[in-house]
């Protein structure tokens, strides 16, 4: 199967990038240095091509209903022009992916998951949308929109002003370089700034009107990181690594009294009162080394407790940072674990993230 | 793109090079290397006094995007390691050729470099 490629990968070759498979994308992976286009979203602009990310949009007077049953989140508590971080769970709880859901009108909503995952999450939803008999439309439009996270202290610099009215949260229509497109502030790296959502052809137009660093999947994952975000595929997974919500961190996603109920209220009901389950935490290295995906974490005295989800070199921070599993009664910040990394076992302190200040 | 390949100096197919130093021989990764790499947040080195073996494994370079192996042009024991990597690991992408040497050893052979490429043969290789 051949990769698929955003709008912007002619852009991205120009300038030289390095590419990557991400969800099935051929995706920029950096284009000057990691540390140098994290930096400039942490002190200037940054912009991303997340065209690779999916985009579902359900309508109908149906729409909120399929929502309400399919994610762990309370839908009735959007409104049109709102928006709400959420996870698709299984039925036993443990979470497919992890998302973000916003209203677009009374009965539109859009949801976008991440790369890889729009189809499976489009055939979930009309399936659901069928055994339920109810009035809804989906549509599996990730090939309609591309996308663009613009970020750091500047962004709305480079964006027109009426993005400026436009809450943490929020979305609503923009006018770029004289196309229509729709303005989220949301983002995920921690800094000020926006995602746009661009019809497909236009993507390249917008993209030269934005007067930022051209960022790639690295610093974006450096970047997010040190907020303490989850990445799917990192910190959960569909084989050995599923995991509920709680377990994860995301315990804030689930409301347990929402009518309809989610398809895995019961199993996540327990989750909920699961005191012996593993929560995910941050560390800080106090030696050299840097943690990986899948390095054993320990009590500090070579017993093994626990595994890294996702480690780097903080470049904002200067210190080895991660994230990984540890039993709930090891999960105290302040707790003296250890990392092991290629047979040595290398001190680290369980901290909570964000792993830098006032991001 | 096209990457610094000094003529004085010999290398290895996995990218280490060697330079002959009054009978001592430095050992680093060349400019092509590093720029595979990316951005350097560690390497772990020998010590003094270690005995390393042409061909096998000598250390560890991370990025932060990936983790390799380093791999010794020639046997011998290493009488310095260079410890400016411990605290600022990018000069090697700085100065990969200079600032940015790894070790240098005292060879238990004679003629150690002669078995490897040459700078017009590696940089055929990486071209």
């Amino acid at each position: 199967m051949s990769s698929r490629r955003t709008p912007l990968y002619g852009a991205h070759s120009n300038l030289g990038a390095t590419f990557t498979d991400f969800g099935g994308w051929e995706m920029p992976v950096e284009f000057d240095s990691i540390r140098e286009e994290h930096t400039a979203v942490r002190t200037e602009v940054g912009v991303f091509d997340v065209s690779h990310m999916g985009q579902i949009e359900m309508s109908g007077p149906d729409a909120r209903e399929l929502n309400e049953i399919l994610t762990t989140g309370r839908v009735s508590r959007l409104s049109p022009g709102t928006s709400q971080y959420t996870t698709i769970p299984r039925e036993d709880g443990t979470i497919i992916d992890d998302a973000i859901l916003y209203q677009l009108d009374a009965q539109e909503y859009l949801l976008v998951p991440n790369a890889g995952m729009d189809e499976a999450v489009a055939e979930r939803w009309e399936r659901m949308g069928a055994d339920r008999s109810l009035d809804v439309e989906v549509r599996n439009r990730t090939e309609a929109w591309g996308m663009l996270a613009v970020q750091g202290p500047n962004a709305f610099e480079q964006l027109p002003a009426s993005a400026r009215e436009l809450s943490r949260g929020a979305i609503g229509p923009l006018s770029i370089a004289g196309v229509d497109c729709l303005c989220a502030g949301t983002g995920y790296t921690g800094e000020s700034g926006v995602e746009l959502l661009v019809p497909w052809d236009e993507t390249p137009l917008v993209y030269d009107a934005i007067d930022a660093t051209p960022s790639g999947l690295g610093a974006r994952d450096t970047l997010r990181l040190e907020m303490g975000y989850v990445l799917a595929g990192n910190e959960f997974d569909d084989s050995d690594n599923r995991r509920t919500p709680f377990e994860a961190g995301l315990g804030f996603t689930v409301d347990l009294e929402t009518d309809p109920s989610c398809i895995a209220e019961d199993a996540l009901r327990s989750a909920s009162e699961d005191e012996d389950a593993d929560r995910l935490v941050g560390f800080v290295l106090q030696e050299r080394g840097i943690p990986r995906h899948g390095y054993p974490i320990t009590d500090g005295n070579g017993a093994a407790i626990g595994t890294v989800t996702s480690g780097t070199m903080s470049p904002t921070r200067g210190e080895p940072v991660g994230l990984g599993y540890v039993p709930a009664s090891e999960a105290s910040p302040g707790t003296s674990i250890g990392i092991e990394i290629r047979g040595t076992e290398k001190m680290a302190s369980i901290e909570t993230p964000p792993f830098i200040g006032g991001g | 793109m096209s990457h610094h390949v000094p003529s004085d100096l010999v290398y290895l197919e996995s990218h280490e090079w060697a330079r002959s130093e009054n009978g001592s021989v430095r050992i680093g990764i060349t400019d092509f290397a590093q720029d595979e790499l990316g951005d350097v947040v560690f390497v772990e080195l020998p010590e003094p006094g270690d005995e390393i073996t042409a061909g096998d494994e000598f250390g560890v370079i991370e990025s932060i995007k990936a983790v390799s192996d380093l791999y010794a042009p020639v046997s011998g024991t290493v009488t310095d390691a260079n410890e400016d990597l411990l605290d600022r690991p990018e000069l090697v992408n700085d100065d990969p050729f200079g600032d940015g040497w790894m070790l240098v050893v005292e060879p238990e052979d004679d003629g150690p470099l002669d078995d490897l490429l040459d700078a017009d043969a590696y940089e055929d290789q990486i071209s």
